[in-house]
């Protein structure tokens, strides 16, 4: 998250001091980022130094020193409302990584592993929907901060519960799970994922095209 | 010695068909749930979590294995004290809430109180109040297809707890409804329970509902796999984004 780019929200209200801009940013947040005040002073700093918020008065660095948002401050914050983030990279997830692994550790239940993490992923989600059970439904940040990490939690859920079925039905077409016999335009054998294979390195898969031209 | 579970299943085994058409359902289920509970059982279609409701319920018999509800065996009753616990005791609300459409919301939520012996006008009474307390009391003279889904499903909630109900069987009670009003059924399923006393079996395949429970049960393939682990508090979660902070 940009805390950057939050700040600009802020003060785009009006000027503020740096401990005013640190409690709002948590209260809105519903307190589920919390932030240090150090790194509210440094972000101010750095706003200051590229133009995007002034400082009132030259008193140092300090809770009597407020900033107010400047045209080009607006300008970057109604800029990165409306860019989507990049999310067209394949994230080189953590998790993703070991169900990838754990296909070629012999012995290894890949099954269990999967519930494994099944099981953590939905007691977290039960944490936070106690949260939000207990809140006052009137709290809006705090209910959209708190569906944001049931919504992100969930997608990896059905990722491994995806995951799950497909390594069955591999497993069922009695295939070695990870095998990959065709090659994307289904005419032989995937090269790329056989050399890899042969070099020990695990088949990952590979991002889309339009995507590795932008690396 | 009595049991504290307000329902349980007990070696819960159950195949359909015979020799090489035998297709085994559930294998020896172990499922307690205790008053106040709400218990999630989570699993892709075809795990075995329908079939486990229905003998939860009384609807089906299991193979082997017992059913105990409220402490006493399902087995050993007769149909006609089955029939009587189906009504008195458990309360049933599927995905697509199967309400009865020639009659209102508050008929609908009235029905299974007449069809136990109680008048009609204390049916009525019993009706209105359980709307009521799901906030559906100026909805009670509509017709099913004069309420939005979610309101649908909360009068089926209002019937399948209506009178003395003491066991909750769900059956993706949200997945017919958007986000918003899955959350407010959850919600009133949740607070049956906590502050009702209500006990809730819920099977589901979403991770989202499920989270609702106070237990998440697993089942695959008929097995119960594994299970949650009793929450930790929400200020644990707090207290790891304050970490995660600090570290960056």
């Amino acid at each position: 998250m940009s805390v950057r780019h939050a700040m600009l929200a802020l003060l785009s209200e009006g000027p503020k001091y740096g401990l005013q801009l640190r409690e709002e940013f948590e209260a809105r947040t519903g307190e589920v980022w919390p932030l240090n005040v150090g790194q509210v002073y440094t972000t101010l700093q750095r706003l200051e130094r590229d133009g995007m918020v002034e400082s009132e008065g030259d008193s140092p660095e300090g809770p009597q020193k407020a900033y107010r948002i400047t045209g080009a401050g607006r300008g970057e914050l109604d800029s990165w409302l409306r860019t989507p983030p990049d999310l067209s990279s394949p994230p080189r997830d953590e998790l993703v990584m070991k169900i990838l692994v754990a296909l070629r550790v012999p012995g290894a239940s890949v099954t269990d592993i999967i519930q494994a993490h099944r099981r953590y992923l939905v007691q977290l989600m039960q944490q936070w929907t106690h949260i939000k059970e207990d809140s006052d439904p009137a709290e809006l940040n705090l209910g959209l901060a708190v569906d944001a990490e049931i919504f992100r939690l969930d997608s990896v859920v059905r990722w491994l519960d995806a995951a799950d079925g497909r390594i069955k039905r591999a497993q069922a077409d009695d295939r070695p799970p990870g095998a990959s016999p065709q090659a994307p335009d289904g005419n032989g054998p995937d090269k790329a994922s056989t050399a890899a294979e042969g070099r020990g390195q695990w088949p990952l898969p590979r991002p889309p095209t339009h995507v590795r031209t932008r690396r | 010695m009595s049991s504290p579970n307000m329902i349980e299943l007990y070696q819960v085994s159950k195949s359909y068909g015979q020799g090489d058409a035998e297709v085994q359902a559930l294998h020896e289920v172990n499922l307690p749930a205790v008053a106040g509970e709400m218990v999630a059982v989570m699993g892709p279609s075809g795990s075995g979590k329908s079939t486990l409701l229905t003998i939860a319920g009384t609807l089906e018999e299991p193979t082997t294995g017992e059913v105990l509800v409220a402490g006493q065996p399902v087995r050993s009753m007769s149909k006609r004290a089955k029939a009587q616990l189906r009504r008195r005791t458990i309360g049933y609300v599927f995905q697509d809430f199967n309400l009865l459409p020639g009659l209102t919301a508050a008929e609908n939520v009235s029905l299974p109180l007449e069809l136990d012996g109680t008048s009609a006008r204390k049916a009525r009474i019993a009706a209105l109040k359980a709307l009521d307390g799901l906030g559906l009391g100026n909805r009670a003279g509509h017709y099913p297809d004069q309420l939005s889904g979610g309101e649908r499903q909360r009068v089926a909630i209002a019937r399948a707890m209506v009178g003395e109900r003491r066991l909750l069987l769900a059956d993706e009670p949200s997945g017919a409804l958007d986000s918003v009003n899955g959350e407010a059924v959850m919600r009133l399923l949740h607070s049956a329970c906590k502050d009702g006393g209500m006990t809730a079996i819920v099977v589901t395949h979403d991770a989202q509902l499920a989270s609702w429970a106070d237990r998440v049960v697993f089942i695959r393939d008929g097995h119960i796999t594994d299970q949650t682990l009793p929450a930790a508090g929400p200020e644990s979660l707090l207290a790891a984004a304050e970490r995660k902070r600090g570290t960056e």
